[in-house]
């Protein structure tokens, strides 16, 4: 399959429509969430018209199909990362994962430990280092970052305290792509998990966790063609079954006696409730598509709308780009100041011609402070976008500077 | 284009040319509130005095601000509007614009109460945007509310 985006993007319902005064939509938004493909939405349609059954659960056929669908959307996932179908565990979110890891590891990290960070973090992986890090006495450090944006990587603070490196797999503010092979490589050195926020590398890369040698990844399915409401944690199956359950109820146990309980092995053991079939379908649905497409072939192309971008954006005066100047070790989320427009006024007037970007600290407020913003705009990049886009994100932000004068 | 529906020339104006910016003393009372989803904040000081029936009057609101033009436009309307009303009728000032934000752009703002702020009316059909226009507005009503509290203080 040859990489066309003009035929991509007719798989896309959403890109279809107009928005406001009549402008087709130019999405630009992908790191807050991705469109659909139709097979998708196809998917997790087809599941509630044919086989609603409460996987897991019940002997009848409807049921049957669920779990035959859920399970193996989870071998689907597994394929897509390189990893064991008993490593994946399904969320509700990058975030949800995250916390089920920082929550489970509450027992066995103690006062004194150390939690190792960066300051590049989406909140998600920021946050509940901190809570981790406040229920058991821990003490939370951090990479700092670069005036480029990038880590900088202080191998000092990696010593044998440190229980945990949780460590974004591509900023979701500079793009920049930290060396995780390399970081996990000194952190299991030094007897250290190591996790890994990939919500804005899975989609985007071809990953290989067995390569990375990570020990947790999590990711989001939405940010990936997939429905919103099911993430993924992939663990090490030995670093899973240490972690004891974090959300707990059916299906998740072995045996419930009034006195206790006992519990499922991993991944069941981090699954309660009836599982999300139809989004499973959905997101295996998404890996289909991307599979299709090819995982390197999405890099390049990504690579070469950033590249475009960069360039054009280093063409207009008052313009800086937060992050690195090339495409090297950089993915495609391009965040930007413009001198004088406040980003929210910069998205304001960009939405008036189509384009949808995101205007904030985009839950990555220590890195803005660092980077010595307030705020920023940003546009990220995706399968369906074109060239043209780029070049209408760069018309826009000159449009932006003339209205406000800037 | 919608965008001079938002951005009216007299909202450009307060941005480019703030009335009454920066931080003064005497205050009876300073907040400082924030914007979580981008990052915007205000810095807000209250001073009031007692009016000739007793009631607190609004003697000044000192204020140091970052955020995008709408926040900082209609701290600086709020400012024009408040300073020098006794704090009963400054409240319902604030009263009125909070309506007239969560109208959805269908309201009939009262131009003899709220004056400069009736330019808000189309920010309020961007539900992104209704927060940026409350910050200056909902920090006042906070510091002049605790200065209110403390009471007898302002001298």
């Amino acid at each position: 399959m040859t990489f066309d985006v003009e035929v991509i993007r007719k798989d896309f319902p959403a890109l279809n429509r107009l928005v406001r005064n009549g402008k087709p939509l130019v999405y630009l938004d992908s790191g807050a969430t991705s469109q659909k493909p139709a097979s998708v939405l196809d998917a997790e349609r087809e599941f509630y018209e044919r086989h609603n059954g409460a996987a897991h659960r019940g002997s009848h056929l409807l049921s049957e199909e669920g779990t035959e669908i859920y399970e193996g959307a989870r071998a689907t996932v597994a394929g897509f990362i390189g990893a064991d179908e008993n490593e994946v565990v399904f969320t509700k979110a990058a975030t949800e994962s995250v916390n089920l890891v920082a929550y489970a590891l509450t027992s066995s990290v103690k006062a004194g430990d150390e939690i190792l960070i960066s300051e590049m973090e989406h909140h998600a992986n920021l946050v509940p280092w901190q809570q981790l890090a406040q229920r058991t006495g821990a003490t939370l450090k951090w990479f700092t970052v670069t005036p480029e944006g990038r880590l900088d990587i202080d191998t000092s603070l990696i010593t044998e305290r440190t229980k945990i490196v949780a460590l974004t797999g591509q900023s979701n503010v500079t793009g920049a792509v930290p060396p995780i092979a390399e970081v996990t490589r000194l952190a299991h050195q030094a007897g250290a998990l190591v996790l890994v926020d990939g919500a804005q590398l899975v989609p985007h890369h071809p990953v290989d966790v067995k390569a990375l040698d990570v020990d947790f990844l999590v990711f989001s399915g939405h940010k990936m063609l997939g429905p919103l409401g099911l993430g993924v944690l992939y663990g090490k199956y030995a670093a899973l079954e240490a972690l004891p359950p974090f959300l707990t109820g059916g299906d998740m146990i072995e045996v419930v006696r009034m006195e206790g309980s006992t519990f499922q092995p991993p991944p069941m053991r981090f699954e309660t409730g009836v599982p999300p079939a139809p989004e499973a379908a959905g997101l295996a649905a998404a890996i289909d598509y991307l599979g299709g497409l090819g995982m390197e072939n999405v890099a390049a192309h990504e690579r070469a709308l950033t590249a475009r971008a960069l360039d054009a954006l280093r063409e207009i005066k008052g313009v800086r780009v937060l992050g690195p100047d090339t495409t090297a070790d950089r993915g495609g989320a391009v965040a930007f100041d413009v001198d004088g427009v406040h980003p929210h006024d910069v998205s304001q007037v960009l939405d008036e011609l189509g384009i949808a970007v995101r205007a904030g600290h985009h839950c990555a407020w220590p890195l803005h402070r660092a980077l010595g913003v307030q705020a920023s705009t940003r546009a990220t990049f995706y399968v369906y976008n074109s060239r043209e886009e780029v070049d209408a994100l760069a018309d826009g932000i000159r449009y932006a500077q003339k209205f406000f004068g800037a | 284009m919608q965008l001079e529906s938002m951005y009216q020339e007299i909202i450009l104006d307060h941005y480019r040319n703030p009335h009454h910016k920066g931080l003064r003393e005497p205050f009876d009372a300073e907040v400082h509130h924030v914007n979580p989803t981008c990052g915007d904040e205000v810095t807000l000081r209250v001073s009031l005095k007692d009016g000739a029936d007793g009631e607190a009057v609004v003697e000044d609101v000192s204020y140091d601000s970052l955020g995008c033009s709408i926040s900082q436009a209609s701290a600086s309307v709020m400012t024009d509007l408040v300073i020098g009303k006794p704090a009963g009728e400054a409240m319902k000032i604030s009263d009125a614009f909070l309506e007239l934000m969560q109208s959805k752009g269908k309201a009939e703002p009262d131009e003899d109460l709220l004056e400069d702020a009736v330019a808000f009316a189309g920010v309020s059909r961007y539900p992104a945007r209704i927060k940026c226009a409350l910050l200056g507005w909902m920090a006042w009503k906070d510091a002049t509310a605790r200065a209110l509290s403390e009471g007898g203080q302002h001298s």
